[in-house]
């Protein structure tokens, strides 16, 4: 049997890019029992019940087969509807929103049509562990700005100025925030504006988690003047609606640039899942009533979660949206990695090192608190045993 | 009854056992308020009992049986169904009692050690009270979801422990 040199066949890009920081932790945490996670990105509600009977209608009727490129007509419309209803952005159904194999795809495409080899992105951190990986594979080069827990984690735009080079595409925003649950009000991110309009940037909003804003309802950047010309949207179904496994999302921006995506589109994935389209569909529609409620659960654990860390000696600053906590582990000494691991192996508590969320990710930990009351009195329990032994 | 009123019905309705502390983390309010609240949602009747839902099928007991019955009443003058609704409900046998729309008038629920003894009651106690024209009993066999909660359902946590 002859020898395949494996290696001279995989392409440089897929050897140049890094596994992600969270799978050497998932695989160490998946592996081990009865562990009470706070280490899940994704809602711990199950998609609402009328979303999966309008999927199963969906297959009797037989709607099994490809929808439009660019989704469903119906489903494009609702999406319009529902972004101009919450978050006063208006899109053309026709022209300027694409449906999506969740939002990573949206992100994906948003690279892939707008990123020249050489081109620079900016990317506030710590953030969604995907972004700089995605814009490598599109020939970008990644530049990460740090946006410090000394700010509560938000953007600040001088911060983002010193960062622009004549290389400079695109900023990449996300807000409320994956790992740390920041928001941007209307002023900070007219701030942002100003400088992306300055340097005649565009900017990939994706605002996955505007539904769970917390404090203050959430405003899209799309919205600020003049930004909706410069502004690509990306939003999807996954943790409003509790839909991770559906994989649904969509773009939404000026015809140009979603046109050109949609070539990509057309290529590569075709379309996304009709059925799925058709439950998403029925979420819109009739599925807002529940993310009110999935919203209030989130912000009552929230509000506990956070004052419980800052008891038991765990820094935390109050995030205004998102499910996630971002709480300061620098008194301890540990790297992010150690304490997430001699967590795990000591108390069996799941939490995912902030160090793989980039810049100003080290000394902290990311603890979703989309979890039981229960679990999450258990974690704060097992965690202040843990935190007694080393302060 | 304003929204932190609201809050804390809904949260104790989702689960009694959480901590007046807990409870105030979760909406922003010191525990002597809470408990303020709390005291006034009871005395209100807003707040009527702590409960908890079980299964007792999957204890170690023999369980007894329940049976929902179907009642017919002639309503009596001046009191209506009211008067004979609480001639009903304060047997001890009976669980609840519900006025209804349709075929019949009062839906009440019994429950006992054996069927044998629910059907006693049945006869010689549900029928012989004055107004009660017939009675249709169903005995429960088995319960998938009651007050919201489902019984049987793989309701464990189906996400990965570590997820982006």
């Amino acid at each position: 049997m002859s020898q395949v040199s494996t290696k001279r066949y995989l392409s440089k890009t897929a050897k140049n890019i890094k596994p992600s920081g969270i799978r050497r932790f998932f695989d160490l945490a998946n592996q081990m029992e009865d562990v009470i996670s706070l280490g899940v990105g994704e809602p711990d509600f199950v998609t609402s019940w009328n979303v999966c009977e309008a999927a199963y209608a969906a297959m009797e009727n037989g709607y099994t087969a490809y929808s439009a490129n660019a989704g469903l007509m119906e489903l494009r419309e609702a999406i319009s509807g529902y972004l101009t209803k919450q978050f006063k952005l208006r899109y053309q159904p026709a022209s300027e929103i694409i449906v999506t194999t969740g939002a990573s795809q949206a992100i994906d495409l948003a690279f892939r049509a707008l990123v020249d080899p050489g081109d620079e992105v900016l990317i506030h951190e710590p953030s969604f562990v995907a972004y700089a990986p995605i814009v490598q594979l599109a020939g970008g080069i990644p530049i990460p700005v740090e946006a410090s827990a000394e700010s509560a984690f938000k953007l600040l735009p001088q911060q983002l100025e010193a960062k622009i080079t004549d290389k400079t595409k695109l900023v990449l925003l996300c807000f409320p925030n994956n790992p740390t649950g920041a928001t941007l009000d209307e002023t900070e991110l007219g701030k942002i504006a100003e400088v992306v309009k300055k340097h005649d940037l565009l900017v990939l909003s994706d605002e996955i988690y505007a539904e769970l804003s917390y404090d203050k309802a959430h405003v899209s950047i799309a919205s600020i003047h003049d930004m909706k010309e410069r502004t690509i949207l990306i939003s999807g179904f996954s943790k409003a609606f509790a839909m991770t496994g559906w994989r649904l999302g969509y773009l939404a921006g000026p015809e140009v640039f979603i046109q050109a995506m949609l070539k990509i589109h057309q290529y590569t994935m075709m379309c996304a899942p009709t059925i799925a389209q058709h439950g998403a569909l029925e979420a819109l529609t009739n599925g807002l009533e529940d993310v009110t409620k999935m919203v209030t659960s989130y912000r009552q654990r929230r509000n506990f979660f956070v004052k419980a860390c800052n008891q038991i000696g765990l820094e935390c600053h109050k995030p205004g949206g998102a499910f996630y906590a971002f709480p300061s582990i620098h008194k301890l000494g540990l790297s992010s990695e150690e304490f997430a691991e001699e967590l795990l192996k000591e108390e069996k508590v799941a939490v995912v090192p902030g160090s793989v969320f980039g810049l100003g990710g080290q000394g902290h930990i990311r603890c979703s608190y989309a979890a039981s009351m229960d679990n999450l009195q258990k974690a704060i329990e097992r965690m202040d045993r843990f935190l007694a032994k080393r302060i | 009854m304003n929204e932190k009123d609201l809050e804390i019905a809904q949260i104790l309705e989702g689960g009694a056992r959480l901590s007046t502390d807990s409870i105030a983390d979760m909406v922003e309010l010191e525990k002597e308020e809470v408990e303020k609240i709390i005291k006034s949602l009871e005395e209100k009747g807003i707040i009527l009992n702590y409960q908890a839902v079980i299964n007792w099928d999957k204890a170690p007991v023999n369980g007894g049986v329940a049976a929902m019955i179907d009642v017919k009443v002639t309503p009596k003058r001046d009191i209506g169904f009211d008067g004979v609704a609480e001639r009903i409900y304060r047997f001890p046998e009976v669980k609840a009692v519900y006025l209804m729309s349709g075929a019949y008038d009062l839906s009440v629920q019994v429950e006992g050690k054996t069927m044998k003894e629910v059907a006693y009651f049945v006869s010689n106690k549900l029928s012989t009270v004055d107004s009660v024209l017939s009675t249709t009993t169903h005995f429960l066999l088995k319960k998938y979801k009651h007050d919201g909660v489902i019984f049987e359902s793989g309701q464990k946590d189906k996400r990965a422990v570590v997820s982006p």
